[in-house]
This record gives structure tokens, C-alpha cells and sequence, in this order.
């Protein structure tokens, strides 16, 4: 522990050291995110990878957004909870993280694609959309009629 | 089942968008220990797959397991009874009693014959039936009655799986586990004192998805996705165990550094469970991570075996076998069952040991 952490007590001392809690889990995950991306200039295929399924430990957690950092885009979807979609520093390698209705964390996952699909419109909703777009122009041109 | 709407009917039909079904799907897929590219098989599995009927018994037990399902944060329990099954019976959760949650049961029965899924909590007395009735059936009845039209049961907790604590030494009630008295149809066991929430819901769910062939089970039966490692081998304290660096006590120096708790008598290493990674209340920690050994319990005979605070490498205490011998023996003298019941009951008021707050720290 450094100096510093002797000035410190109860929640904030215990988060420090559990700060420093690695399972060493993050390079094979960041080597694996690697070759995935590998992959998808080389083929397309794109990746998907569980951290939920992997002991991570706040170490791992810290070295991967060290080592990914912050990108160009951040969106928040408001469906069943909130959700976190972020490409990284990494072009191509995105983080999204679901939450629940209380926030509570449901799934956390390294998406390599050119665009998550949870991002792109899905045809059922957008089926759903022109039938609501229909009723509202109806709507409006009765009120205006 | 014909009528029961499939959950992305439901889920549209409640203003959640397809996007939102996605969500579900992947978070599904995660909670299932399944690869993430396989999201879009249960996405399809759900859209297709009409809503099973799920007969829940409690028998003999705390109702931890039901107390633990009801905390699941992915899938929730609201999510499988109201998207993925149809809970006909479950008499701590439905709001029917007595002769009309006993006719929702039968009813439930007659509808599904030779399709509805059994879930069992808790273990079977067969020392005497009268030990444990529900609308004054006994469980050993109730559950033969309803495994026979069942097209698979799914054994939650250690009490339902081995026996778990009632048939903890000297086992008062004569308590066994549902495969030992179901010999004829498929047994999932999901062990645990109580099993973690999401592992619960999660085997339900995958069975409900994918079907019984897609869980492969280990020898006791249970889904190897979620018992197929050691804690140990999951475990964030083993890199101390590997380099040889175990807390000696509670509050020592290798206890505050995060050592192993192998010399506390953690039982990881023998214990099959996904406690290290999946973790408990929605993912926060572990008892390993609170700084206690596991109890093992999601394995047999967990406790008779030994002291919770002896290493594994010590010999576990004689006294299982020793209360096996004087039953036997008493059964060869003619004894009557009531004198050998006070007997173990008397012989387990002797070998009772009471353990205080010192003796955890310092009985090692």
C-alpha cells in the first residue's frame, strides 16, 4: 500500500485496496479483442465477448478501460433499464453495459463490430412506427379538418 | 398451451420494443453461461417456444431457495413467470390456498400431462410421512403423484438434490433427495444452501429455451455451465494459494492482505459452484470475497463433513459413521423406531459442539 493510502479509513481505504484486486483476466481478454478486430477488417465476422463469464476483479476492470480508453460515440438506450453503448478509443470495439429498472448491472459485453446491432433500428419497431405514424397523421388531420 | 402468448407477442403488447427484446436475449444468453453469438438461437428459441407449465413443490425445507429465486436479478423470477413459463402452483408464492391451490395443481396436471416441469425445494421425509404434509398430503406422495406426468424435475437447493440438511447426521425425519425416491424421469440437480439466484432461474430458463437435451450435467447431476469448475479454480485468492500465502486467522495480516483462506477450512477446492464469478446479490461478493471460506454446500453431505473450520486436509470427525452403525445396530436388536429416534436424538444433544466467536478464530 502507498503512503498515501495510510491517511485513508473505512469505505475509501476499503475501495482503494479492492482498487488493486486483479485476477490478470485483462490481457487475455484485451489479446482476444485483438484478434477480433483482426477479424473483422480481415473477414467482417464480428465478436462478442461476455466479461460477466470472466473473473474480473476492479484491477482488470481499470486496465481495460486504461488500455481501450474513451472514444468518439456514447449512447443511452432507455429500454428495460438503461443501457450504456460506447466505442472505445479503439475504433471498432465498443463497451455495452445493461442495466436494470433499479440500475443494477444485468450484463456487461465487448462488442468488435462496425455498429452494434442494438444500435441499428429493428424492422419490427420500425413496422410498429409506420402504423403509429399512420394513426397520428390521421389523428392530425382530423383535429384540422 | 395453445393460448398462452409467446413473449415477444407479450412484450409488445406491453410497449417494449423489439430493441428491448434484444436486451432481454443477451442478458438471457450471459445469465445462461452460453456463448454471447448464441443471443440470436434464444431469441428464436423464446419466439418460438410456447410458455411451459412449471408445478413447484416445497417439501421439507427453509424456503431459502424460494426466498433466494424471488432476489434473481437476470432473469428475474417476474420475468420467468410472466415471459418465459406459466408457474401454475407454487404455494408460497400463489395467491390460492388450500383445496383451490390443490385443484390449480391437478388442473395443471390433467392440461400438461407428460409436459409440465416439475420444480422441487426441499427433501422428502420417509421416516414417517406425517413429518411433512401439504393440504394433508404427504411430500412423498404429492411428489409421486405429480413426477408422473412430468417431463422433467428440477431438484432446487441440496435439500432436494441430496438430502441437504435434514438429512444431516443423525437425519430425524429419514430425509432423502428427490432422485432417490424418482428413479423414471429426467432429474436436473441445481444444489446450493440456497443455490445463487441466477443459477436457479437460469437452468429454468435454458431448459425452457433450449430443452433438456442442450444441459449437460456432471455425475451428480448437475449443469456443468454452472458446476463444471472448483470455486478454487475460479477463485480471485488463488494466485495467494499458488504462491503458498494463507490467512492463519480472521484478523491477522494474510486475512487483511486477502490471502487464501484455505488454512480457515475454505472448502473451494472441493466445491463445484460458479460463486467466484457469477457472484451473489446481483453480483456484489462472494463469501470467500467477505472473508470467509465456503461451507461447500452445493456439494453431498455437506454438513457432516467435517468442521466447517478444519482445512480439507484434515480427516473429517467419525461421528456420520459412528450415528450409521448404532442405527444399524438398533434395527438388528428388534429396538422400535420411537426408542431409536430418542436415541439419536440423545446421542446428537451429546456430540453437539458449541463453537464460539474464539474457537472460529483460533480452532485452525
Amino acid at each position: 500500500m502507498s503512503t498515501n493510502s495510510d491517511n485513508l479509513h473505512g469505505r475509501e481505504a476499503v475501495d482503494l485496496l479492492k482498487s488493486h484486486i486483479s485476477t490478470g483476466n485483462a490481457r487475455p481478454v484485451l489479446q482476444e479483442i485483438h484478434a477480433a478486430l483482426e477479424a473483422l477488417l480481415a473477414t467482417g465476422t464480428t465478436s462478442t465477448i461476455d466479461l460477466g463469464a470472466i473473473p474480473f476483479g476492479p484491477g482488470d476492470e481499470r486496465l481495460l478501460d486504461e488500455v481501450l480508453g474513451k472514444g468518439e460515440l456514447s449512447a443511452t438506450l432507455d429500454v428495460l433499464g438503461t443501457s450504456h453503448v460506447e466505442e472505445t478509443g479503439i475504433p471498432g470495439v465498443w463497451r455495452i453495459d445493461h442495466f436494470d429498472q433499479n440500475g443494477e448491472t444485468l450484463s456487461r459485453f465487448v462488442e468488435v463490430t462496425f455498429l452494434p446491432e442494438i444500435l441499428k433500428t429493428q424492422r419490427a419497431d420500425a413496422e410498429a412506427g409506420l402504423a403509429r405514424l399512420a394513426i397520428r397523421l390521421e389523428e392530425h388531420d382530423s383535429r384540422t379538418h | 398451451m395453445a393460448d398462452k402468448p409467446l413473449l415477444p407477442d407479450l412484450m409488445k403488447a406491453h410497449g417494449i420494443s423489439r430493441r428491448g427484446f434484444l436486451k432481454y436475449c443477451a442478458t438471457l444468453t450471459s445469465a445462461m453461461a452460453l456463448p454471447p453469438m448464441l443471443a440470436p438461437k434464444v431469441a428464436h428459441a423464446l419466439e418460438t417456444t410456447a410458455r411451459p407449465s412449471v408445478i413447484w413443490l416445497s417439501f421439507q425445507e427453509c424456503t431459502g431457495c424460494t426466498e433466494a429465486i424471488t432476489r434473481s436479478h437476470a432473469p428475474t423470477i417476474e420475468d420467468l413467470i410472466f415471459n418465459v413459463i406459466s408457474l401454475d402452483y407454487h404455494h408460497t408464492l400463489q395467491a390460492a390456498s388450500g383445496d383451490a391451490a390443490e385443484h390449480a395443481r391437478e388442473q395443471a396436471m390433467k392440461d400438461n400431462w407428460g409436459n409440465y416441469l416439475v420444480v422441487v425445494d426441499g427433501s422428502i421425509p420417509i421416516g414417517n410421512p406425517g413429518y411433512s404434509t401439504i393440504a394433508g398430503i404427504s411430500n412423498l406422495d404429492m411428489l409421486k403423484e405429480t413426477a408422473e406426468g412430468a417431463a422433467a424435475i428440477v431438484a432446487v437447493g441440496t435439500c432436494a438434490a441430496y438430502g441437504g440438511i435434514p438429512h444431516a447426521d443423525p437425519n430425524p425425519t429419514g430425509a432423502v433427495s428427490v432422485s432417490d425416491i424418482i428413479t423414471d424421469k429426467p432429474i436436473i440437480n441445481v444444489p446450493g444452501c440456497p443455490p445463487i439466484p441466477i443459477v436457479m432461474t437460469s437452468v429454468l430458463a435454458q431448459f425452457l429455451t433450449f430443452g433438456l437435451e442442450s444441459i449437460e450435467v456432471d455425475k451428480l447431476g448437475r449443469p456443468k455451465a454452472f458446476f463444471g469448475e472448483t470455486i478454487h479454480d475460479r477463485c480471485y485468492r488463488r494466485p495467494f494459494y499458488d504462491k503458498g500465502l494463507f490467512a492463519e486467522g480472521f484478523d491477522d495480516e494474510g486475512a487483511r492482505e486477502g490471502w487464501c483462506l484455505y488454512k480457515l477450512g475454505c472448502k473451494g477446492p472441493t466445491t463445484r459452484s460458479v460463486c467466484a464469478t457469477v457472484k451473489w446479490n446481483n453480483g456484489t461478493s462472494f463469501p470467500i470475497q467477505a472473508g470467509h471460506g465456503c461451507l461447500g454446500c452445493t456439494e453431498p453431505d455437506f454438513w457432516d463433513n467435517g468442521g466447517f473450520y478444519k482445512p480439507l486436509s484434515v480427516p473429517a470427525g467419525e461421528y456420520r459413521k459412528l450415528g450409521l452403525a448404532a442405527v444399524a445396530g438398533g434395527a438388528a436388536l428388534g429396538v422400535a423406531g420411537g426408542a431409536v429416534g430418542r436415541a439419536n436424538k440423545a446421542r446428537a444433544a451429546r456430540a453437539h459442539e458449541t463453537v464460539d466467536a474464539h474457537d472460529l478464530e483460533k480452532k485452525t
